[in-house]
């Protein structure tokens, strides 16, 4: 059935609206299906609130031994975890889904299907799944970060929360490139199904500003696992000690994710020979 | 979805087998199924050593927020210095690896898919495929586990200084934990059969799990009340009592103390299970395949 092959499908230049439409689409798709499954609410929901006991128990644990953590005060690190928690549904809710149907569609050489299409490959893959059950955690993340900033005297102004929406947003488009990166990784190593454990495992580091971790450490979560982009960065701009500078990193450091990922993923397409060759 | 086969009491079909024999066929198929499992687990090395990686990123995390606090504190903070912390979170990773057993969300898809029904129809018991099968695989994990701790060894300067005995009942506890583990996942793995809502039962022990093993931190750190609550579950023999054998300085009764506690949890556990499997199997009806 793949006579023609994926090589037929080349990148075009992808329009923005076209885009925006399709994923507006895929959406709407995924909100019905996941609608018939409402049950999924009240146990994504339970799971929810586990995470935020666990995590305040221990914040608690730890402010009961300490005053600040490396200069941070408990109402901070509060910030840090609902930005934490935040960021987490986002990707639970968008990323994960369609990276790890991709994974099983490269396995089973399913991935004909989207190929097929005639929209840009990428772009088909990145948005065709969702799971809005997941979106929990988006709304207790920001509960959290709501109550974290009322605590935290200082305030926090327009320039502040402008930054952090800026800083949020580039955090996301990093993680979404450097999970579509590893993979890609699957028209390689074709067992990649343990790569969310991995990267649950990797992105629990993103609970405490890196600059707890030691350098080697917070260089690794900065650049090979941009963590400290999508969540310390974030809650420096909520907590006011975001500059421009890092912003500036924020923003070159996610055009040049965005341009490696594009490239790779035409590289990576290369490899892949479909289900019935 | 047609035809139901409701399965009688169990495996009834059993055949008398002398004591003895029976013995030496049960050791004869715990080491088989050993050795599938070792073959098995080296085929995929990538996916393995990938899975181990993300597994240490959450000892790591901990033992970095805890050594800079202890550092912030003049250098030790509930009795543990940042290199004593090293020891702790890096034994940490091959316990963990030990406290893996077999997932109760699995419980799901047996009962779903059938997976049951040819389990029964076998002379033996199915949790010792389990036991076996996974025991096997803890092979794999020690030889791959070595480069880790090596690692881990290097970066952290852990302050580690056993006696040969602390060594002997690691050995030994690391065991036991796996075993308690199995037990206790069974029994809640086993509430499936009565309802499928079970992820929210799962997450609550998994949460309760984390607070009071030892896993988080060592247990010295939390507060009393939860200290003694925690004696009176099975969870820190689990995992604080293996790390703190070989890390702590525990006087030898207090070691062999810990092994008959275990001991003790394991025959609990045995028995539970015994008897829940007995009413579970009555109400398993799949598909007949």
């Amino acid at each position: 059935m793949n006579a023609a092959g994926p090589r037929a499908v080349r990148a075009k230049r992808v329009e923005p609206i076209r885009a925006a439409r399709l994923s507006w689409l895929f959406f709407r798709l995924g909100v019905m299906n996941e609608m018939q499954y409402r049950v999924n609410f009240f146990i994504q929901l339970l799971q929810s609130l586990l995470a935020l006991g666990t995590g305040l128990a221990v914040l608690a644990l730890v402010f009961s031994h300490t005053k600040t953590l490396k200069g941070w005060t408990p109402n901070e690190l509060l910030a840090v975890m609902g930005v934490h928690l935040l960021m987490g549904g986002l990707i639970r809710t968008t990323i994960q889904p369609n990276m790890t149907r991709l994974i099983e569609d490269v396995r089973q050489g399913t991935l004909d299907y989207a190929l097929t299409k005639p929209e840009d490959s990428q772009l088909m893959v990145s948005v065709r799944d969702i799971r809005i059950w997941q979106g929990v955690d988006i709304v207790v993340g920001a509960a959290v970060l709501g109550v974290a900033i009322a605590r935290i005297q200082a305030g926090v102004g327009v320039w502040d929360a402008l930054g952090f929406a800026v800083a949020l947003l580039l955090g996301g488009v990093m993680i979404y490139c450097f999970w579509m990166i590893l993979t890609i990784g699957a028209f390689w190593v074709i067992r990649m199904d343990q790569i969310v454990e991995l990267f649950e495992g990797v992105y629990q580091a993103g609970r405490w500003p890196v600059t707890v971790y030691p350098l080697w450490l917070r260089t690794a979560l900065t650049f090979l696992v941009p963590i400290a982009f999508a969540v310390t960065v974030p809650a420096e701009g909520v907590t006011s000690r975001l500059n421009g500078g890092t912003l500036l990193a924020a923003f070159g450091l996610a055009v040049a994710l965005f341009a490696v990922t594009r490239w790779f993923w035409q590289f990576g397409l290369r490899r892949y020979s479909g289900a019935s060759a | 979805m047609s035809a139901e086969l409701r399965t009688a009491a169990g495996p009834s079909a059993e055949a008398p087998v002398p004591e003895e024999g029976r013995f030496r066929s049960m050791a004869s198929m715990y080491l088989t199924l050993f050795k599938t499992s070792i073959v098995v687990g080296f085929q995929y090395r990538v996916a393995n050593l990938l899975y181990m990686i993300g597994m240490i990123a959450e000892p790591v995390i901990y033992l970095v927020v805890w050594s800079t606090i202890a550092r912030s504190q003049g250098g030790s903070v509930g009795g543990f210095t940042p290199g004593e912390f090293a020891a702790y979170y890096i034994v940490w990773t091959l316990v963990r690896q030990f406290n893996i057993v077999f997932t109760p969300y699995g419980w799901e898809w047996r009962i779903r898919e059938g997976q049951l029904s040819g389990q029964l129809l076998k002379p033996v018991h199915p949790i010792h495929y389990d036991i076996a099968d996974i025991a096997g695989w803890k092979f794999v994990v020690i030889v791959l586990w070595l480069p880790i701790a090596a690692v881990l060894t290097l970066i952290f300067h852990p302050t580690l200084n056993p006696t040969v005995l602390q060594v002997a009942v690691f050995a030994v506890a690391i065991w036991g934990a796996y075993l308690i583990r199995t037990m206790n996942l069974w029994l809640l793995g086993m509430v499936t059969f009565w309802t499928t809502r079970v992820a929210a039962l799962f997450e609550l022990y998994f949460v309760m799990e984390l607070l009071l093993s030892g896993r988080l931190v060592p247990l010295s750190l939390m507060p009393h009340w939860v200290q003694v609550l925690a004696c009176f579950l099975p969870f820190k023999w689990t995992f604080g009592f293996p790390i703190e054998a070989l890390v702590a300085d525990l006087p030898a009764g207090e070691l062999l103390g810990g092994l008959a506690m275990q001991a003790l949890w394991i025959a609990i556990g045995a028995g539970l299970v015994w008897i829940m499997w007995r009413r579970a199997v009555r109400r398993y009806t799949a598909v007949n395949n």
